[in-house]
């Protein structure tokens, strides 16, 4: 038996292989499921059935994947380029930050120019962050690996000094949360008494820029060779700093806005539980995805589905949630196996 | 012409029979037979992918073979089958290999290399001894001297080889394999290497010498085995062969020599002057550097791999800066340190690892093709591509420059080597440079391939393009120069015409002997 790589990829394979990674990692995951005697095609079922089996559920699945597509897309173009951007943590908090701070209060103007305001603060915010990283990457050769994992808790850390001194909202018995966004800077709900807002319809916009950027022009050209052989783009003339130093500014930027989004799309002001780990999350779905931006879209509704579903689950029959921790992190292997399943045909001899 | 060569079944050390090895549909090895008698050196010809290597490996337990069987003479001389498949039974049965890239650990001595994994780990120091006693008698007996002692990091790439031959032999090896012997040595050192081994053979060691080098094949062997596609296409004593019948046989189709006419240089294109390139790790890389390169010239660089050839590469691609000296590109200061700069003044940079700085092997071959050209406006309109005219131009490319590929959309890692190179060469010459740094552009490539990198550098000198050539291949150096120099230790020597210049002669400017010295020794 033996692997020989492919000439090309024929496209139902590209379409199949992730499809099957997926049936793959939901009976690999009915395993542990059966030791604990979990009556296992009903808790699947549940979780369909919580992800999108009403309407409630669907909008609930829209609203988790809204930042899931951002902090995706963030990873992606990060690893296309082989900047190991770890820290989406820290810029989506970074990004919620920058939005409350002025969304809060501080500065009042019509919603038509609060609402890109915020947005474009938020980015900014997110794209100064991972600046710090990146300019240690390329000019001390520090390994970004560790200085944007580490930067997510100073940042945390220092969320946490604003929410509990000068940012602590006067009126909010002493919770440790901001002042409320004001309703100028609160991105429109999409559907009503329903919690999808337009963070939604810019994160989908942002994916098909973000694959046009990468596929389309000279400066996703540049962002491909980089990543896969450094040597040659340098040699070819390419400006390799240049090159990372944007690519380290977009991907912060996108993680920025995944905060924007929770803040003044979804919760309204900040706390330090505004993420349950989309950072950590948008790198998953990104591996899922293969980097590709648009995919990223499909997967980051994959793992909301999983996420939503699973609490469902749990609150029908006690299953604990960290199921879906189990489903994503099976995926996540099985999608690689997949990945060499399409470059590679088995021979059997 | 397979002139069976009938042997007494009890002269032979080695009887391979029908041997097969697939690697999925390619054929690798088809249906081969060899015979190898005792003190004879055999040598094993063919162009890269014809199946040398394969067979070897198997030999030496690297590979199991498909189909076939194998023979090896025991110590008492009887033939006994082979057990393949590790290559410990292949040590045991007298079979010892000397890879193209030694196998050995630097910072232990050439002692411990030697004894390396024949050690008893208990009471190593008698070993020891026993060991110093047996070397000593094989190294008079070959006539190859090397200081046990040393350290195998201070020594020389010869004296390394050596060592390997000798790690061989202290194993008692009855059979030798050399894997392209010759690739690192200098002409001197392949002499000396060859007076060895004729002289193991007549003290019976029989030799399989692979390589592709005819020249060499035509001095050393007895007999030569001319491999293509797999399948033995020759078998004959060398005696009765020359260069260009063989060159034909393992080319399968006759190959057009290749002839430089003389032409009158034009204009400088590059010049030189004093030029110091400091060397990485505080070693100076680049010393007084003078060289001018006119149009319709060919300047060929020789030397030992590692003596300032890649400082004055990275200097001319723009990899590296010099930190005085005078560099005038066309008549005028060069801006040094940005590869873009020397692509838009309008110097070809071909590199010395077409894999490592040539190409970007997951993207397709179009994109290889842009590498150099992304932004210029006939390939991209306001940052966004222009994919029609750059997979239109990559057609033309690929039609023009014959690169063997299923198509534009290909991804380039699965070129083979040569169409690889031909691919940079047609990005770097499309774009008619005035100056090509074409660094080892034929290393590695089947002969076919290597004559048409030479016509394609005869004819952008031609068409007026001034070239710096730098080879480790003196073959090369004196069919396709006009003018050579020489490397030794950070210093180039002047340019001599390559009608005044020998091989013999660059052999010794190589080895560090003066041009005056060198120039009294070929007289």
């Amino acid at each position: 038996m033996r692997l020989e790589p492919r000439n090309d990829v024929p496209v139902y394979l590209t379409i199949l292989a992730p499809a099957g990674a997926v049936v793959l990692a939901l009976a690999l995951t009915a395993i542990p499921l059966l030791w604990a005697d979990v009556p296992v095609a009903q808790a699947y079922a549940l979780i369909f059935e919580g992800a999108l089996g009403s309407r409630f559920a669907l909008t609930e699945t829209l609203a988790r994947a809204t930042p899931l597509i951002f902090t995706g897309l963030a990873a992606a173009v990060a690893f296309r380029a082989r900047l190991w951007n770890i820290g989406a943590e820290g810029q989506l908090y970074a990004g919620a930050l920058a939005a409350v701070a002025l969304g809060s209060g501080a500065f009042v103007a019509p919603a038509a120019v609060m609402v890109p305001m915020i947005v474009i603060v938020g980015a900014v915010a997110g794209a100064l962050l991972m600046l710090i990283p990146t300019l240690l990457k390329l000019r001390l050769g520090v390994d970004e690996v560790v200085t944007t994992l580490l930067l997510n808790f100073v940042v945390l850390l220092f969320v946490s000094m604003m929410i509990e001194g000068p940012m602590k909202d006067p009126m909010g018995m002493g919770w440790p949360q901001t002042a409320p966004m004001i309703d100028q800077a609160t991105l429109p709900k999409l559907i009503d008494r329903t919690r999808v807002h337009a963070g939604l319809i810019l994160a989908v916009v942002a994916a098909v820029v973000v694959w046009v950027l990468v596929n389309r022009t000279t400066w996703g050209f540049e962002m491909r060779a980089v990543g896969a052989n450094p040597a040659a783009a340098r040699f070819a003339g390419m400006p390799v700093a240049r090159v990372m130093l944007r690519v380290g500014l977009i991907s912060g930027a996108l993680a920025g806005l995944a905060g924007v989004g929770e803040v003044a799309g979804l919760k309204g002001y900040l706390t330090l539980d505004l993420s349950p780990g989309f950072g950590y999350s948008g790198i998953v779905v990104a591996m899922l995805a293969q980097l590709n931006a648009l995919a990223v879209v499909v997967s980051a509704l994959f793992v909301a589905v999983v996420f939503v579903g699973a609490d469902f689950m749990s609150r029908s029959i006690g299953v604990s949630n960290y199921l879906a921790n189990l489903i994503v992190a099976t995926s996540l292997l099985t999608m690689l196996a997949a990945s060499l399943a399409t470059r590679y045909r088995l021979r059997l001899r | 012409m397979n002139e069976s060569v009938n042997r007494e079944p009890e002269d032979l050390v080695l009887r391979l029979r029908g041997i097969t090895k697939r690697f999925g549909d390619l054929v690798a090895n088809d249906a081969i037979d060899l015979d190898l008698a005792r003190g004879e050196i055999l040598a094993l010809l063919g162009e890269n992918g014809a199946g040398k290597t394969t067979l070897m490996n198997i030999l030496f337990g690297h590979y199991v073979a498909d189909a076939g069987e194998a023979h090896v003479a025991d110590a008492a001389g009887a033939l006994t089958p082979l057990r393949s498949g590790s290559p410990n039974t292949s040590l045991l049965a007298g079979i010892g290999m000397v890879h193209q890239h030694f196998t050995l650990a630097e910072n232990l001595s050439a002692l411990d290399n030697i004894t390396l994994g024949t050690d008893s780990l208990f009471r190593p120091w008698q070993r020891q001894r026993s060991a110093r006693h047996k070397l000593a008698t094989l190294m008079d007996r070959s006539g190859m001297q090397v200081d046990l002692d040393a350290a195998v990091v201070t020594l020389s790439v010869g004296e390394r080889q050596r060592i390997e031959i000798l790690k061989a032999l202290f194993r008692d090896a009855r059979i030798l394999i050399l894997d392209e012997p010759t690739a690192v040595l200098t002409p001197q050192e392949s002499e000396s290497l060859f007076a060895t081994l004729r002289r193991l053979a007549s003290d019976g060691l029989s030799v399989v010498f692979i390589s592709h080098k005819l020249a060499e094949v035509l001095a050393i062997s007895d007999r030569v085995m001319v491999l293509r596609g797999g399948r033995v296409v020759a078998n004959t004593p060398t005696a009765g062969t020359d260069g260009p019948r063989l060159a034909e046989i393992m080319v399968g189709r006759p190959i057009p020599p290749t002839v430089r006419q003389p032409m009158a240089p034009g204009e400088i294109v590059l010049d030189l002057a004093e030029v110091h390139v400091p060397g990485e790790h505080n070693r100076l890389a680049l010393t007084d550097t003078n060289l001018q390169v006119r149009r319709h010239e060919i300047i060929g660089i020789a030397g030992v791999s590692g003596n300032g050839q890649a400082a004055l590469s990275n200097l001319i691609c723009g990899l590296a800066t010099h930190d005085h000296g005078r560099f005038e590109l066309f008549g005028r200061a060069a801006i040094v340190g940005s590869p873009a700069r020397m692509i838009s003044a309008g110097i070809g940079r071909i590199p010395e690892d077409r894999l490592h700085d040539g190409i970007v092997g997951s993207m397709t071959v179009w994109e290889n093709l842009l590498l150099e050209d992304y932004n210029q406006a006939q390939f991209a309109t306001a940052r966004f591509m222009r994919r029609g005219a750059a997979r239109a131009n990559a057609r033309q490319v690929i039609d023009a420059f014959d690169v063997r590929c299923p198509g534009p959309e290909a991804p380039t890692r699965l070129l083979s080597g040569g169409n690889i190179q031909k691919l940079i060469l047609g990005r770097v010459l499309s774009r008619q440079p005035d100056l090509i740094l074409a660094n080892q552009p034929t290393r590695g490539l089947d002969i076919g391939a290597v004559t048409y990198v030479h016509q394609l550098l005869l004819a952008a000198r031609g068409d007026g393009a001034g070239i710096i050539l730098i080879s480790e291949d003196l073959d090369e150096l004196l069919t396709v120069s006009d003018r050579i120099a020489v490397f030794y230790r950070g210093r180039l020597s002047p340019t001599m015409a390559t009608e005044d210049v020998t091989i013999r002669r660059l052999g010794l400017m190589m080895a560090g002997q003066s041009v005056e010295g060198a120039a009294a020794n070929a007289a």
